[in-house]
């Protein structure tokens, strides 16, 4: 039983962690580009910013499902559940 | 913030499943509707998700709607105004992107974008006030952000899917959609001697395109429910730690602001940008 909380725990912080590194990482190559790109034409600073809110969102979905995905392990492990039925709890 | 009266003092966990448990209803084995035992029930309602989203979708029809008969060329209130700004924003979001002449476009994006922010403004009412107010009255459980409620958001997802196929049949027919499925991206030889290799690239074009096809409303819904799900419970968190929680709360509310009107930009984004591809050819 402490083996499998352990390991779900050790599995959330991977879930999460990993999740926001892609991402930190993703979205400041992302926010670097944008901010060349307003430098080389200021005119086109609102389409882009827009453009640039659109991708965020993209990039934070992916990261937000592991999120999802690790609280609901922190807060209702099934592994709990069913290692309590297979030992008679 | 307040214990429990009743058992004693709740721990911090009993606190985070309480706020996280939503009103059910179902029908259990012996065929009556029971309220709040129904884990593992799959006939459950959510009672709290869908009362309260009925009732956001109402205060926008009727806000709108008061503001389009009211409407004036000249002398324009700050009620209007508003309306008009974001209709114009809707509108011209769509005239971006949806190149095609559809009437249905526009109101759905509006439809979306608006319901979706109201839905996820509920995130920023204090976490405790409905719940105490509802259990005053007696109701157990009450989750005010139907959006954190992951039926909510595949339900809307999966009716944008249901148009998506609508809008492809309807402008390529079964055949254009059949042939979109199987001949994208690898194309087939269909004469001649590589005959033999099509039936292995239109099964791998297949695969491709049904992962594509279905990642759109799994994403769509996922992404919404994990940005607001996620939000929810750091507000619930940020209320176990006493006094210190109302400078917390406040900068974390800043930017959850950000994330609830994003969100729902993307969903109506998203939604535009797939039903546009579906209604044009490549």
């Amino acid at each position: 039983m402490e083996t499998v909380i352990g390991f779900t725990a050790i599995a959330v912080a991977l879930l999460i962690g990993l999740g926001a590194l892609g991402v930190g990482i993703g979205m400041g190559l992302l926010g670097g580009r944008f901010l060349e790109g307003v430098a080389r034409q200021p005119e086109l600073a609102p389409m882009l910013q827009t453009k640039m809110f659109i991708v965020v969102a993209l990039l934070d979905a992916v990261a937000m499902i592991g999120v999802g995905i690790a609280l609901f392990f922190a807060f209702a492990n099934p592994f709990i559940g069913q290692l309590q039925a297979a030992t008679g709890g | 913030m307040a214990s429990e009266s009743g058992h004693g003092p709740q721990t911090t966990g009993e606190y985070i499943q309480h706020h996280l448990q939503n009103l059910q209803v179902c029908k259990d084995s012996s065929g009556d509707w029971v309220w709040n035992h129904c884990t593992g029930n799959p006939m459950t309602i959510n009672v709290d998700s869908m009362f309260w989203s009925v009732l956001l979708g109402l205060v926008f029809v009727t806000l709108f709607r008061s503001a389009a008969k009211k409407s004036s060329a000249g002398e324009v209130g700050k009620f209007q105004a508003a309306v008009e700004i974001i209709v114009d924003f809707v509108d011209s979001s769509v005239k971006d992107t949806f190149h095609g002449k559809d009437k249905l476009i526009a109101p759905l994006a509006l439809t979306i974008f608006v319901w979706v922010f109201l839905m996820n403004l509920m995130d920023l009412i204090p976490v405790d006030l409905i719940p105490l107010a509802a259990g005053a009255v007696g109701i157990p459980y009450m989750k005010v952000v139907p959006t954190t409620d992951v039926n909510v958001t595949f339900g809307m997802s999966i009716s944008v899917f249901v148009l998506i196929i609508f809008y492809t049949i309807r402008s390529k027919g079964v055949l254009g959609f059949v042939k979109e499925m199987t001949l994208h991206p690898i194309a087939p030889p269909l004469k001649g001697p590589g005959l033999i290799a099509a039936p292995f690239i239109i099964a791998f074009n297949l695969i491709l395109e049904i992962v594509a096809l279905i990642a759109k409303p799994v994403s769509l819904s996922l992404r919404l429910f994990g940005n607001m799900f996620a939000g929810e419970l750091i507000f619930i968190l940020i209320a176990l730690i006493g006094w210190y929680q109302l400078p917390l709360h406040f900068a974390w509310a800043v930017f959850h602001v950000l994330i609830v009107t994003l969100q729902a930009f993307i969903f109506m984004m998203l939604t535009i940008v797939y039903l546009s591809l579906a209604s044009e050819s490549h």
